[in-house]
């Protein structure tokens, strides 16, 4: 176990580099955006000199450099900076919208997981047959289109012609009273707070987006276990365990899937960061408050401060995913250990 | 803010009885509507980044909540339009905090008397103090405000004079016939002083941090609730002391980015209310039963299309009006705006025969005309140019640019459109003013055609993207700014200025651009030359 | 997608390879399927310009939202332009957006993925990092930023959605080549006097292959959808050329006022092709995995 401590350790220092890394490219990238924000925030009427002000207030005309010297210690003293689109410090932004994001994308995967896993391995055990066939035609219809036009589409059949889903207003209706904050999400919150009717309104006002995302993310998924399993299937140690007599679902679940679930695993923090990423265009849809659509807005009016904040909240997340991917191999594939070659 | 309470109080509020979770079930299959009679449920695309109009940065949708939760001293009237809807009235100046005014005798200053009953909203009377305040932060804080207070010649705090507690006084720099109308836009708002500067610090005087959230004002409604990027609830101020009390006493503005959801929510009756609409929502659930639609052209204001005279071929006039004369301004107007707006093309005559403004350019689609311009100004085989658009009005820029682009290339122009981000489009267009062929969009809010050409037609100002500079026009411009529009010598001038830009046109008119709001059992929506919505006049139906 | 085919195919180097297709064919029928709708989409890639009834490009404001009709299959446009030439136009330049962003992340993926895999070391450690740092931003806005920052073209979409991708291949290269390096066949193959880099490219490499088929099958889909999606908050190709994408992202602001066929024509080409893409990834898979063979 020590010689996984170990492990786990060296992944550890291993995503520092990789925050410092990220920290450089989203300020080299936030500073490579056109335009420049001292106008566009100047206002419609703006002359010259009001424009130099704000320059000034947001410390742009200092040199690159400096800049970033500036906002690397802001970093590291927990200072992420205002926000100028939305007037709030990025750092209660990222905390009032982080939560409904990963609501949702949770929600989305959970769901996904769900149908494609199952089907996966049904289609696995079956190749060849029409089962097989219709799973794979079934995941494929669902990742081959847009996720804001299966979006409008949804809302278009489910709202506004069959009147069965709510009104596509972000998180809950307005009539729903907001559960008190504890984890910002509002299934647990609500849940916590025994609110069962906002719980209810919550998961409505979910369904729409989590089918959207999910059925985008339900063909890697089941396409990556089919694949898994069958290489799985057709390997030697299945051979052998068969011809030892061991029952089919032994085989397929104890040796089979085990041996299977490191590339699904990998495929799943794959997906997730797609989903992430694909939730952009969802959260505009759906009027939900992520942020994901935080950070289209603050790029497409260069809001400096929100676009590095949301990159390095997203970079803390994914490295944390990493790590759990990473440890989550070394125990399940005994193959993988790094620190002994 | 009161985040977590408002909800609970909100639907107390709104006269369903007493609503505790428990009771909420009957409600939450009805729609919005139903939430009571005195409750208005409005949606619109744009985010509100602030509640204080003075601060930097506060973008233009947040300009409503200095209409709705602070007064100014004075107002516009009302009117009524011939379709039947309500507009301001810039011909009408109504008093608000103030009771009366007086220009002094020599005309170089007013004096205001405020009403003796005015309160803010936590129930301190409103006195002179708090005006000077006000109006020294609008012209010291620097960025919109200030150009906007210097706009009516209010340029310093010197100007400003608490006379005792119910007079004010304003020291003219020159005698301007935009001062008055000036103090009636959002921007000139009366702050709770006592509490701003409760709040202030030595780095922050303005409180600008404190205002930011903390609204202090003494208008017809409170903000209950603020959510940036989700929604805003107004409440209504039971003590309102500078006009009638309004009868909603809740307005929640709900964010839909998607014009689409916005449409689909008005029309299956689940808002009452749905602000900016596109041209073509607007004309196509004109004709649906409930909704009723609000087409206003918007007041000194015209889209454009502007060949700019940095650039060689633009230089020479026959190449400008060779394209005004080649644009297909009916389709542009069919296809780009449905139709909602007002024509700017096919004027009888070169010179104009009054100073409306905007009026009908003098030009029309005839590519014969365009084209023997062109050889006459020795680019008869053409040129190549890019067209350009901004990323973030798309709606309208692309279909036209588009439709331009096909009947440039009849005439041998070989137009690319190119699209710049939104974050960039300020930069390139109005402050570096570097795109050669662009398309614009500039109105005036204080409605003069003066004020029009000051801002658009004058050399190096921010919204003139075409270079532009005639020696003519800068004089006439000067002499006319400030001068009364009922001297003899204002419309012989205006007229002049009309028939040179016509002339020389550095900015080709493609149409007056329209304001479409959807109301749905809702009366009484009146449109503002600022184009936000002022829920005061609001009445549930 | 073809030279990885040929590739696999030949380190197995017998002539029972087109056998072994045929039989794949035969016993997957939708992989057949697959390669039909494939052959579909070149024929449209290729001579589609010349096949069209009408100019994609001319507009008809007089004409504009017209629902499919014999003159109009697929309807028009809110410039009254034909979407049917519009979306059989539209799919030479979708293919090559999403062949070449492909192509290029799949070389570069898997030369790093080789070389992190095989060699190991600080090697290793320094392309992982790189990798980690590409994969910690959220691929949709990293595209986004790179479009934004360089601006919006053809080009730019290409290499940034090849940028978004590189670590995938990468990273399923370089576990396929850990895991394998030192097994038996790799190190038989260097006993019997291949050099490193022979082994790696004619030995290791090659069992990376099917996993990567399944990979560049999704991505060819996720290229589109990529684009479709930079085209929907307007980082998308410029207008007036045709692209599934734009014309998706800009058709779905008609479908809740009823012109559905604006979004639904060039979105059921958008999933045809990814469909097919997906399909044939599959059934490529069948045919490039030694194990299948029996």
């Amino acid at each position: 176990m020590s010689g996984r401590l170990a492990t786990v350790g060296y992944r550890i220092a291993h995503a520092i580099p990789v925050i410092l890394g990220v920290v450089v490219v989203s300020f080299l990238l936030t500073r490579a955006l056109p335009g420049d924000p001292a106008v566009y925030f100047a206002g419609p009427a703006a002359d010259e000199a009001s424009i130099a002000q704000i320059r000034t207030a947001l410390g742009l005309d200092k040199s690159l450099p400096e800049q970033f010297f500036v906002y690397a210690g802001d970093v590291l003293s927990g200072d992420l900076g205002q926000s100028i689109s939305t007037g709030q410090p990025v750092l209660s932004d990222l905390a009032n919208r982080l939560p409904a994001s990963l609501e949702l994308t949770l929600t989305a995967l959970l769901l996904s997981c769900a149908i494609a896993i199952p089907l996966g391995v049904l289609a696995a055990t079956r190749p060849g047959t029409t089962v097989d066939h219709l799973c794979r035609v079934l995941v494929t219809a669902g990742v081959s289109l847009p996720t804001f036009f299966t979006g409008v589409v949804l809302i278009y059949v489910f709202y506004y012609l069959l009147g069965i889903a709510p009104s596509p207003l972000g998180r809950l209706d307005f009539i729903y009273i907001e559960p008190d904050h504890v984890t910002g999400f509002y299934l647990i919150d609500a849940a916590i707070a025994g609110d069962w009717e906002t719980w209810i309104g919550a998961v409505k006002q979910l369904i729409l987006p989590a089918i959207t995302l999910a059925l985008f993310t339900l063909a890697p998924l089941a396409r990556m276990t089919r694949a898994a399993m069958l290489s799985a299937l057709s390997s030697d140690y299945i051979r052998t365990a068969r011809a030892a007599g061991l029952t089919e679902n032994k085989v397929l679940f104890t040796y089979a899937f085990r041996n299977a679930l490191l590339p699904v695993i990998t495929t799943l923090g794959m997906v997730f960061s797609f989903t992430l990423g694909a939730n952009v265009l969802v959260e505009k849809v759906f009027a939900w408050p992520g942020i994901g659509s935080y950070a289209v807005e603050a790029l497409v009016v260069s809001d400096y401060a929100a676009v590095q904040g949301f990159v390095l909240a997203m970079a803390l997340l994914f490295v944390a995913l990493n790590l759990i991917i990473d440890i989550a191999y070394t125990l399940i594939d005994p193959r993988i250990g790094f620190e002994t070659r | 803010m009161t985040y977590n309470s408002s909800r609970r109080g909100f639907l107390k509020g709104a006269g369903a009885t007493v609503l505790g979770a428990s009771v909420l079930p009957f409600l939450k299959v009805l729609p919005a509507s139903a939430a009571g009679n005195d409750v208005v449920v409005a949606v619109t695309g744009q985010t509100i980044n602030s509640l204080d109009i003075h601060r930097t940065g506060t973008n233009r949708p947040s300009y409503q909540v200095a209409v709705n939760v602070y007064d100014r001293l004075v107002s516009f009237g009302t009117k009524t339009l011939e379709d039947g809807s309500l507009s301001y009235d810039y011909s009408v100046i109504e008093p608000e905090i103030a009771e009366s005014w007086e220009f002094t005798d020599d005309g170089m200053a007013i004096v205001f008397k405020l009403r003796p009953a005015g309160k803010f909203q936590d129930g301190s009377p409103i006195t002179a103090a708090d005006v000077k305040w006000s109006f020294d932060r609008a012209v010291s804080v620097g960025g919109f405000p200030t150009v906007q207070m210097k706009a009516g010649s209010l340029e310093k705090p010197e100007q400003f004079e608490a006379v005792d507690d119910l007079t004010f006084k304003i020291n003219l720099l020159r005698k301007s016939k935009l001062t008055l109308p000036d103090l009636a836009v959002p921007v000139p708002m009366i702050i709770n002083s006592k509490v701003a500067i409760a709040n202030a610090t030595d780095e922050d005087p303005w409180a600008m941090e404190y205002l930011h959230k903390n609204p202090s004002g003494s208008g017809a409604f409170k903000v209950a609730s603020w959510k940036p990027g989700e929604q805003l609830v107004y409440e209504r101020n039971d003590e309102w002391t500078s006009g009638p009390l309004p009868s909603v006493k809740r307005v929640v503005l709900r964010e839909v980015p998607s014009p689409a959801t916005r449409r689909a929510l008005l029309e299956r009756g689940d808002v009452n209310m749905s602000f900016n609409m596109p041209n073509k929502d607007a004309k196509e659930l004109s004709e649906t039963e409930d909704i009723t639609i609000a087409t206003t052209p918007i007041e000194n204001a015209i889209y454009c299309l502007c060949p700019n005279l940095s650039f060689e071929p633009f230089k020479d006039k026959k190449v400008r009006q060779a394209i005004a004369w080649s644009v297909p301004y009916e389709e542009v107007f069919q296809t780009a705006a449905y139709g909602r707006g007002a024509p700017m093309w096919g004027g009888a005559s070169t010179t104009p025969a009054d100073i409306a403004w905007p009026q009908k350019f003098p030009y029309s689609t005839d590519l014969d005309k365009a084209k023997a311009l062109l050889e006459e100004a020795g680019h008869g085989s053409g040129f190549e140019v890019p067209l350009s658009i901004s990323l973030s009005q798309t709606d309208w820029m692309e279909p036209a640019a588009l439709l331009i682009q096909e009947n440039l290339a009849k005439i041998g122009i070989k137009a690319t459109i190119e699209k710049i981000p939104g974050a960039n489009w300020r930069t390139a267009s109005l402050v570096e003013k570097r795109l050669p062929l662009h398309l614009e969009t500039f109105g005036g809010w204080l409605n003069y055609p003066c004020y029009y050409f000051f801002w658009a037609y004058l050399e190096g100002h921010l919204f003139n993207s075409s270079n532009y500079r005639n020696e003519e026009i800068e004089t006439l411009t000067g002499e006319t700014l400030h001068m009364n529009v009922d001297d003899p010598d204002y419309a012989p001038k205006i007229k002049r200025m009309i028939e040179i830009v016509w002339d020389e046109v550095p900015r080709i008119a493609l149409w007056q651009p329209a304001l479409n709001v959807g109301t749905r059992e809702v009366s009484g929506y009146e449109y503002w030359f600022h184009r936000q919505l002022d829920v005061r006049g609001l009445a549930k139906s | 997608m073809s030279d990885a085919t040929s590739n696999s195919l030949h380190v197995k180097s017998n002539d029972s390879a087109l056998a072994h297709v045929a039989y794949v064919l035969k016993s997957n029928p939708i992989t057949m399927l697959a390669f039909s709708m494939f052959a579909v989409l070149i024929v449209a890639a290729v001579f589609g310009p010349s096949l069209v009834p009408y100019d994609p490009l001319t507009s008809n404001a007089a004409n504009a939202l017209q629902p499919p009709s014999l003159a109009h299959w697929f309807g028009t446009d809110n410039l009254g332009r034909d979407v049917f030439s519009r979306v059989v136009v539209a799919t030479r330049l979708d293919l090559a957006i999403s062949v070449a962003a492909v192509a290029l992340s799949f070389a570069i993926g898997s030369v790093l993925g080789s070389i992190a895999g095989y060699w190991g070391g600080w090697i290793d450690a320094v392309l992982n990092r790189l990798f980690d740092t590409i994969m910690a931003f959220p691929l949709f806005v990293l595209a986004m930023g790179i479009v934004a920052a360089l601006g919006n073209t053809v080009e730019n979409i290409v290499y940034a959605t090849a940028v978004i991708n590189i670590p995938f291949y990468a990273r399923l290269v370089r576990a396929e080549v850990n895991i394998r390096r030192e097994s038996g066949f790799a190190l038989a193959a260097k006993l019997s006097g291949n050099s490193d880099i022979r082994v790696l490219a004619l030995h290791i490499f090659p069992n990376a292959l099917p996993p990567m088929m399944v990979q560049v099958s999704l991505n060819l889909g996720w290229a589109i959808l990529n684009a479709a999606g930079l085209s929907f908050i307007g980082l998308g190709v410029r207008p007036p050329t045709a692209e599934w994408g734009i014309m998706v992202a800009e058709g779905a602001n008609f479908i809740v006022s009823g012109e559905w066929w604006l979004a639904f024509f060039p979105g059921f080409a958008l999933m045809f092709a990814v469909f097919t893409f997906n399909l044939m990834g599959d059934g490529l898979r069948d045919i490039v995995d030694p194990r299948q063979r029996t």
